[in-house]
């Protein structure tokens, strides 16, 4: 299902333009379907990539779309205010219907919106992120790491580490900043799963929308009745957001908190554990782990998913025609491993200086929460190698069960021994 | 070696601090850049320009040669 299957719908002209002259229209289907390895993007947009890295596609509806596979450009284009973020734009690459639909009916929030609306929502935010705050948080962290580590040890293996480790602590973090209570876990885990299933059905898709943001709009009027010192507190006392603006918003915040950092967390275990002398290494020289980090967001790029944007003007991408409303998919995973950038790319190296990687992303809308992210997976990390020393999967590696549905890659359970 | 900086542009990240702390760092309620040093010296220099590259919003300028 990798490059056989046109995906024009039948009377659809996904060239009208007529570029296809000089470019013609590839099979590559997006999304593409996962190989066999789960640290590695999908072999589709590796073939891609291998015959350009600009390649022109046609998604499911049949609008023309451009596929990056390469790190120049994938940079350049997210750096680039000409191409813009703006879903309700003409032209805006949507992955599924179901995700088309939503952006009629949902607030959006300063993810997909351009300057300056997405400045003036982001810099409220901007604050609360700093290296400086986040870095103090490293004892709260710390806290809840060896928490849910006892809670794991004293219940006895074989365990899954998703669901006692990975998932448990960035949810506690981002439950801590933002001050929504933990209590809640089940609820909203259960419904951003949902929002990030690319295979999921509209009418679930805009329920689990419905009941998040009617979840955080009630939060955010509790809070404006009884504030703490959580993000969501200080983001409506400034008085500067809608109900609808201020519910969006904390729903960004909660799912990227959570889902991102747990996947990384997951993958990132496994990947040591597939590496044991680079483990080791991390083991005897702990000072290693910061750059450790960055290099396994390079190597295991979890937003699978292209980043999308569409062109607000005739732009010129190294010699090829990206017309004002064509798409654009940058595929981060095949960047981060582009050997034009990164010297054997498709090699885990802890010891490699990967601070480059576009794991994050690039341009005004890279990640706003990576100084968190990266504390959680640092302290995360070494603390599960310094104590449990004799971590192992507890099942052959070819069953680790793998979430290929969602727009963040991960692993569904992670059954490990120590 | 001579630092700008264009706070329009700080989208926050936060990258320039974690890269040159000596040179780099960010207001504590706007998260935005500031500039501690605006002629860093040579050893700095590869630093910075890293950390200008890293910027993702580009609001950082490193002019002049490494040392």
């Amino acid at each position: 299902m990798t490059t056989d299957t046109p995906i024009a719908r039948p009377g659809a002209d996904p060239d009208p333009a007529g570029a296809a002259a000089t470019c013609p229209v590839s099979h590559v289907t997006v999304p593409a379907a996962h190989g066999s390895c789960p640290f590695d993007p999908p072999p589709a947009y590796r073939e891609a990539h291998e015959a350009s890295p600009i390649t022109r596609i046609a998604l499911w509806d049949g609008a023309p779309c451009w596929l990056l596979t390469g790190y120049r450009h994938s940079r350049a284009v997210l750096a680039d205010n000409r191409f813009s973020a703006d879903a309700r734009l003409p032209g805006f690459p949507f992955l599924t219907p179901g995700r088309r639909e939503l952006v009629s009916r949902t607030t959006p929030t300063f993810l997909r919106l351009d300057d300056p609306e997405h400045s003036r929502q982001r810099r409220m935010l901007t604050g609360d992120f700093i290296i400086k705050r986040v870095e103090a948080l490293r004892p709260q962290i710390q806290q809840i790491v060896d928490e849910a580590l006892d809670r794991m040890i004293a219940k006895g293996g074989p365990a899954d580490l998703v669901q006692e480790f990975a998932l448990p602590v960035p949810s506690l973090v981002i439950c801590l900043l933002l001050g929504v209570p933990y209590e809640d876990h089940a609820f909203f885990q259960e419904h951003s799963r949902t929002l990030l299933d690319i295979t999921a059905e509209t009418d679930r898709v805009e329920a689990s929308q419905r009941a998040l943001t009617d979840y955080l709009g009630d939060l955010a009027d509790r809070k404006l009745r009884e504030p703490d010192d959580g993000v969501i507190s200080r983001l409506v006392a400034r008085g500067e957001l809608s109900r609808a603006e201020a519910a969006s918003m904390g729903l960004l915040l909660l799912i990227a908190g959570h889902e991102t950092t747990a996947n990384m967390t997951a993958l990132g275990t496994l990947a040591l554990l597939e590496n044991p002398a680079q483990a080791e290494r991390l083991r005897e020289q702990p000072e290693l782990m910061r750059g450790a980090v960055e290099e396994l967001l390079r190597y295991l790029t979890i937003v699978h998913l292209g980043v999308p944007r569409v062109a607000l003007e005739d732009v010129e991408l190294d010699g090829t025609l990206i017309r004002a409303g064509e798409g654009v998919l940058c595929m981060l995973s095949t960047a981060n491993r582009d050997s034009e950038q990164f010297e054997d790319g498709d090699a885990l190296d802890v010891t490699r200086d990967a601070r480059r990687h576009l794991a994050f992303g690039f341009g005004i809308h890279q990640c706003l929460g990576q100084p968190l992210a990266r504390a959680e997976l640092q302290i995360a990390l070494a603390t599960l190698l310094r104590r449990l020393p004799g971590l192992r999967l507890a099942v052959p590696f070819e069953q680790v069960e793998r979430r290929t549905e969602s727009v963040v890659h991960g692993l569904r359970a992670l059954p490990v021994e120590w | 070696m001579q630092v700008t900086i264009d706070q329009d542009r700080c989208c926050g990240s936060g990258q320039c601090v974690l890269t040159v702390p000596a040179v780099f760092d960010q207001g504590e309620d706007d998260g935005l850049v500031q500039l501690l040093q605006e002629r860093p010296g040579p050893e700095l220099a590869a630093d910075v320009k890293l950390a200008a590259a890293l910027c993702p919003g580009g609001a950082i300028t490193a002019h002049g040669e490494p040392g």
